[in-house]
């Protein structure tokens, strides 16, 4: 970690350069074809993966995104035919074996600027841990950087849901289920844990939306926030794919955590312009350094 | 000589199945009809019959599928026939004896199941539900529950579907 002095910041701007592609309520996703599988070994699932603001739409650019899947018994299992289209990524991935799959994009980027020559300077976008060193020139001083994860995931099932691949890694926002993401039903309360860093993400606000956002006037979203243990619980009204989502930190300076679902949608930088005065009464706290941020999304399917 | 080793034979046969199924063997009676559905495609619906009781797993009595297609490729789809999946598909392999069945045409029709036999459990009394549930390629899903008072003298009861199923009865008997 690098060293943290006071200073006038731009958070606000940071906030832009690490997730640009996230403003105007743009919100990321993978959709798979279907989450129920007989088993048989031979089918296939095709995922989409796209940033847009409908769901499950395509109206933003594709994203170089890594996906990584994980078979029923905790391998990694392979993706097939990836292509990174205009609107968005699409690939394929084999169910072979019983069990659940998870499929997750995972990002970590850092955020942060650095002094040259009497200049801030913003640390280039897509800046990670590994590529610091370089994207720092000689000479430069007072480097501050903080760290933005985002993980996007979706689950199928093949015959019936299991749970090795529900491992986590105690960095960014994790869920863990009470409820099998592959077995919501409408009218049934389903409950999720959200781990931050390792820890019960508490007081935190999630919410889920259904698909189809296009062809209604009323977005259906439903608001929680998180117990003490980083536990929601959602009482699904419709069978359809749903989009669940939490986000944490860095948009509000210290102290702020603010709505981790900000605008409509909840996304990171959704609802309104980066950088603007929030007009939520108290005057914007002075700017510390750049602060660590986490987003998290799963797409889930309610049976009808 | 021949003759009484024959008849040796059939006493034991019919004392070990009188062991396992005693006199009072149920047997549950349920008459479904598949409404014939002009439509410009029509598949046989796949179709799912369970009894459900409250605290106790779904058991699956029937499923009538695609049970003739080539390297048992007609299970893809049984997950259409989505509650069941849920309640107690998933969980099974099939074909399975006494389960699996094909599936039917257009009409009415009578299946029988016998306790202890395939899937279908000995009835202590209580509340049961039986759930039939069809799914049609190109087509739509639609799930109808009869509820059964099983007392000691059996239990008899009757639902109708709107749309994938007709009326749906059931008797038990012993």
């Amino acid at each position: 970690m690098m060293k943290f002095r006071k200073t006038l910041w731009l958070l606000a701007a940071s906030a832009t350069m690490a997730l640009p592609q996230m403003a105007d309520a743009a919100r990321p996703w993978m959709l798979p074809s279907e989450t129920m599988f007989a088993g048989s070994g031979n089918e296939w699932v095709t995922v989409d993966a796209a940033i847009s603001s409908d769901l499950y739409y395509f109206d933003h650019p594709g994203q170089d995104w890594q996906p990584i899947a994980t078979a029923p018994d905790g391998s990694a299992a392979q993706v097939e035919n990836r292509a990174i289209g205009k609107l968005r990524q699409t690939f394929d991935l084999g169910i072979k074996t019983k069990g659940t799959y998870k499929i997750a994009i995972v990002n970590e980027m850092l955020m942060g600027s650095y002094m040259l020559n009497g200049e801030r300077k913003m640390l280039p976008r897509g800046t990670t841990a590994a590529t610091l060193a370089t994207a720092v020139p000689q000479g430069a001083t007072d480097v501050q950087t903080a760290t933005a994860r985002t993980r996007i995931e979706t689950f199928v099932t093949a015959g019936e849901p299991d749970r090795k691949v529900f491992t986590t890694t105690g960095k960014g926002l994790e869920m863990v289920p009470v409820t099998h993401p592959n077995d919501l039903a409408v009218g049934e309360a389903a409950t999720f844990q959200f781990l931050l860093n390792g820890k019960p993400a508490a007081g935190l606000d999630v919410v889920a939306i259904p698909g189809g956002i296009r062809y209604r006037s009323d977005l259906k979203q439903m608001d929680a926030k998180t117990d003490a243990e980083g536990k929601v619980s959602f009482t699904w009204p419709e069978a359809g794919m749903y989009w669940v989502s939490i986000s944490s930190g860095g948009r509000r300076g210290p102290g702020g955590e603010g709505p981790g679902a900000g605008g409509p949608g909840g996304a990171p930088g959704a609802g309104r312009p980066q950088g603007q005065p929030q007009g939520e009464g108290a005057p914007r706290p002075p700017m510390g350094p750049p602060q660590d941020r986490a987003t998290y999304a799963m797409t889930v399917e309610v049976q009808g | 000589m021949q003759i009484s080793h024959k008849i040796v034979l059939t006493g034991a046969a019919m004392g070990a199945s009188a062991l396992a199924m005693p006199a009072a063997a149920q047997t549950l009676d349920v008459t479904l009809t598949l409404p014939r559905l002009s439509v410009a495609e029509y598949h046989r619906p796949y179709v799912a019959i369970w009894l459900e009781k409250e605290g106790a797993p779904a058991r699956t009595l029937s499923v009538l599928y695609d049970v003739d297609k080539r390297n048992n490729a007609g299970v893809k789809w049984l997950r259409d026939i989505r509650m069941w999946w849920r309640a107690s598909g998933r969980s099974l392999t099939l074909p399975a004896d006494g389960i699996s069945g094909a599936t039917r045409a257009p009409g009415t029709h009578k299946l029988s199941f016998t306790a202890g036999k395939g899937g279908m459990p000995a009835l202590a009394p209580g509340k049961y539900t039986l759930v039939v549930e069809a799914a049609r390629e190109s087509g739509g899903r639609e799930a109808v529950r009869v509820p059964l008072n099983v007392t000691a003298a059996g239990a008899r009861g009757s639902a109708s579907g709107q749309f994938e199923l007709g009326a749906v009865s059931a008797v038990l008997s012993r």
